[in-house]
């Protein structure tokens, strides 16, 4: 009895939540199919788009009650939202798929339990906090440096971790301890004729365990001919929250952003991270609710840019140094596709004409370069199984490239395709790395010695 | 619900994970492509062998189970909606290329391999495949035998039923069969092959398919044409075929149609133009070129405000993509889109779009049109919501005339769709009581149980549009 009751409180917050013109908008045209991840590893409808759609529908109009595999077949999906660019008729279902999980949210016993401690701990606890981000930035710096690390490497301490965990912990990047603001200030000027003022959004997780990236993004800003501000103000993005189903903290921290970025005064905000990017991009329909919000909300989300995307189309041309090698091959280069930077952002061919364009460099566009990798928000760490499935496939087709460089534009694909090349490469000398490094380490440097990728 | 002991044996034909019941898998496969319609089946079986799909066969027809093959569930006329419940077959796990036979230049699929991969791998090897149904991206070859898909290509090349030689098929006793084969000539009884291609998973389960392949044409040109009048468009199209110029592709697409389709694929099309010829030609380099130019003359005569030829493969490839789109574009107009496909001589289809404007005004809806006007094979598109059902009935009632216009002109009430449960009320219309008949005595020949897709292709009665819940 008390299940049926807790169901049907579920299946009201969903009629409440979910958007039902969205959901009568899909015409189960399945031109959805061919895009999605997950139905294309198993082959089964309820693992797509149009038949996670038919789901939610079918909740709401009482043909199905919202049971424990609809729940969790909400969470198999990786949020790419690589069906929304194939769709002809514009159903947004990246909100669909987030209202379902808000729903869930409120309502679910289903959590693993570290995954609930694990989540709890890192949303509440940690992220929407700069100065905890900034210690845990800290912390890891001393377990790398301080030979803890290598105590826990040889007793096999991480053996204690589930195994995703474990294998994550070794392909962290040896961080710099200390966020970009307090390494170059909050303004940094622009080099020669100013083009503009931006303001960087960090990121948290960018700022804490790649806070050298961020420093790079501010000095090619500056390169390209911007005036760099970093707001102290700013916080987390949202997006973990807003896509796993916690949309009240994500509008939270939206506001926080925004008015942090307009007391800057900037023309536009860039962010480096595409993960983070597609939700500034969309504060406007976060806080659609929220009218006093709107005109603001819309100001930001108009503003916000990718990095690549403002170097290549607005900025000066960047001074790339004519040939890094001495020899005649060139350095082979792939790009992996920033699932939420190419299908929300739109901002896919912007990375590949930067790289196109550096001298020495060639580009091999990789099979299925724009599908997703597994990483996905924290779904590596949830959904271990998919994600190890959709790793394995990107590395092979990572692999026929001979790439010598898997380059990337966001955090958590970055992290996925160190994963991916320590478990499947064929060569180990293959490399990820952040597109912004990898531009950096290519700039003629006149007064600054060329720094080393970040591995 | 299906009985747990034939739940069982089904699970020990095909294996634990390739049969499924759960209220997830049911409702996943209770819909196809076909607007407001939605009905559950009782179970979900994915064979992977023409032996496993005639054991599973051997099982339904012991206890009279219904059951409805399907691939994508792309189809547009409830074609696979499982009316009666009983079993949905799935057939995507049979999805090899099994031949390709250089020498008799045929290819032998299995049903479950998608349209576009199978077409991309015969381009690979010089070889062409015509029939490319908006749909192949992720339509399986299958679903078109059933269907006898067309699209794009058709007038010049012809719909799926010409590039069919031969067939393996399950018979609803699982009792298995194999029609023609590797052959250009086979009058060995009577054309079970051309048959079953169009039968709507109605007669048999196809399990494996010999197909033809012909060498691709060297070169081709697609150019656009806009007009300012939709009726000029159309008139334009019967007198390039009056010019005896049978260009691959001559599609026609109306003003809302553009403005959908501009918004999705972003083409920068002029969105003011009242309709737009979409018109590609192959062939040989000289004939291409003295085609395209004599089809511009004629579209310059017939009023074309503006005339375009597309710089290179990339951006035709664009176009024809775009036009792909149509159908599922028009949903951003209004959230429920229904679209048929009355088809008419080519001679008259300036007189068919005229007829689907007045039908449209009189019943005021909004019906958009667009389709493989080259070939007669219209799509007009109502744009409504199927929460109003008084709206819908409107388009039920509009769409029974378009049906009776396009039959009154001398064509029919489906060109490629299909009859399934959407238009079986016309098909009387169409055929007369007597071909009703002949066609049920067919049916019932293979099929005396009424197992294979029950409920399609004859309606109880005729004329009343069938409309299940809301789904």
């Amino acid at each position: 009895m008390a299940k049926t009751a807790d169901r049907e409180a579920l299946r009201e917050t969903l009629k409440i939540k979910l958007d039902y013109d969205q959901l009568t908008n899909c015409m189960r045209c399945g031109f959805c199919l061919p895009a999605c991840p997950t139905f294309r590893e198993t082959g089964l409808e309820a693992e797509s788009p149009r038949g996670r759609i038919a789901l939610m529908k079918a909740t709401v109009d009482d043909v199905m009650e919202p049971d424990v595999p609809f729940e969790e077949q909400m969470s198999h999906c990786l949020g790419c939202r690589a069906c929304e660019p194939a769709c002809p008729a514009d159903v947004k279902y990246g909100r669909l798929i987030e209202q379902a999980r808000d729903a869930i949210e409120l309502h679910t016993k289903q959590h693993r339990g570290w995954v609930k401690g694990v989540r709890k701990l890192v949303f509440q606890g940690l992220f929407p906090h700069p100065k905890r981000m900034e210690l845990l930035g800290k912390g890891l710096k001393l377990y790398q440096r301080s030979g803890l690390r290598a105590v826990v490497r040889k007793t096999n301490a991480t053996k204690l971790l589930p195994k995703q965990l474990g294998d994550m912990e070794r392909i962290l990047p040896d961080v710099a301890g200390k966020g970009v603001a307090k390494t170059l200030g909050t303004r940094i000027a622009a080099k020669g004729e100013r083009v503009g003022t931006v303001g960087l959004f960090r990121g948290c997780l960018m700022d804490a365990m790649f806070s050298e990236t961020n420093r790079k993004t501010a000095e090619l800003l500056s390169e390209a001919g911007f005036d760099v501000v970093i707001p102290e103000a700013q916080n987390c993005c949202g997006a973990l929250h807003a896509h796993s189903g916690e949309t009240e903290q994500a509008k939270e921290l939206a506001k926080r952003n925004i008015r942090a970025f307009r007391e800057a005064g900037v023309d536009a905000i860039v962010s480096n991270a595409g993960g983070c990017g597609a939700i500034l991009v969309e504060y406007d329909h976060l806080l659609h609710e929220e009218p006093e919000w709107l005109e603001e909300a819309q100001w930001f989300a108009n503003r916000t840019k990718d990095i690549s995307s403002i170097l290549w189309n607005e900025g000066r041309t960047l001074p790339f140094a004519k040939q890094t090698g001495s020899g005649a091959e060139p350095v082979k280069v792939t790009y992996q596709d920033s699932c939420h930077l190419k299908n929300v952002m739109k901002g896919g061919a912007a990375p590949r004409k930067l790289l196109d364009s550096l001298p020495g460099v060639e580009l091999v566009e990789m099979k299925d370069a724009g599908s997703c990798c597994g990483s996905a928000g924290i779904y590596n760490i949830t959904q271990p199984d998919m994600a190890n499935r959709l790793l394995e496939k990107k590395m092979d087709d990572a692999n026929s490239t001979t790439a010598h460089y898997i380059v990337t534009s966001n955090p958590g694909c970055l992290l996925q395709m160190k994963l991916g090349i320590e478990r499947h490469a064929n060569d180990k000398r293959m490399q990820a790395v952040h597109i912004v490094d990898f531009l950096h380490e290519r700039i003629e440097h006149s007064n600054r010695p060329i720094d080393k990728v970040n591995r | 619900m299906l009985d747990s002991q034939i739940a069982n044996e089904l699970r020990e034909i095909v294996g634990a994970s390739h049969f499924k019941d759960d209220d997830q898998t049911r409702v996943a496969h209770s819909y196809d492509g076909t607007p407001m319609l939605q009905s559950l089946p009782d179970g979900v079986v994915y064979p992977g062998s023409t032996e496993e799909v005639s054991a599973i066969m051997r099982v339904l027809h012991r206890n009279r189970i219904p059951v409805v093959s399907r691939g994508s569930g792309t189809n547009l006329c409830g074609g696979t909606v499982p009316v009666q419940g009983g079993i949905v077959m799935v057939m995507h796990r049979m999805n090899a290329i099994l031949e390709v036979d250089l020498q008799n230049l045929t290819a032998t699929v299995q049903p479950g391999i998608l349209t576009k991969k199978f077409i991309e791998h015969i381009e690979s090897l010089g070889l062409f495949y015509p029939p490319d149904p908006s749909s192949m991206a992720i339509s399986t070859i299958g679903g078109n035998i059933a269907e006898c898909s067309g699209g794009l290509r058709g007038l010049k090349y012809g719909t799926t039923k010409d590039y069919v030689l031969g067939l393996e098929c399950v018979l609803a006793s699982g009792e298995i069969i194999r029609t023609g084969g590797k052959l250009v000539k086979d009058v060995a009884g009577y054309d079970l092959t051309k048959l079953l291609v169009g039968s709507e998973g109605t007669l048999a389960i196809v399990t494996e398919a010999t197909l033809k392949l012909i060498p691709p044409p060297k070169h081709k040109k697609t150019m656009l044409a806009m007009y300012g009048d939709i009726y000029d468009a159309a008139r334009t199209v019967s007198k390039i075929i009056e010019n005896r110029i049978i260009p691959a592709t001559l599609e026609l697409l109306d003003n809302p149609t553009i403005n959908v389709v501009n918004d999705y694929a972003k083409l920068n099309l002029p969105t003011d133009a009242a309709a737009l010829l979409l018109i590609e030609q192959d062939g040989e380099p000289e004939t291409v070129e003295r085609d395209i130019e004599l089809i511009a003359s004629i579209c310059r005569q017939e009023n074309a405000s503006q005339i375009s030829v597309a710089q290179n493969n990339e951006e035709a490839l664009k176009l024809l993509t775009a036009r792909r789109s149509a159908f599922t574009a028009l949903a951003r107009l209004r959230p429920t889109t229904i679209l048929e496909d009355a088809t008419v001589p080519r001679s008259k289809i300036a007189d068919m779009v005229l007829a689907i404007n007045r039908i449209a005004a009189k019943h005021r809806v909004q019906i958009c049109t667009f389709g493989h006007a080259g070939d007669g094979n219209l799509h007009p598109t109502a744009t409504t919501d199927a929460r109003d059902q008084e709206e819908v009935h409107r388009v039920e009632e509009a769409f029974a005339e378009i049906f009776d216009a396009a039959i009154s002109f001398g064509g029919t009430i489906t060109g490629e769709h299909g009859v399934g449960l959407v238009k079986s009320p016309y098909l009387e219309w169409k055929i007369g009581e007597p071909g009703v008949a002949v066609m049920k005595s067919i049916k019932a020949a293979f099929d005396p149980l009424n197992l294979l897709n029950p409920g399609k292709m004859f309606a109880k009665s005729a004329r009343r549009r069938v409309v299940l819940e809301r789904g």
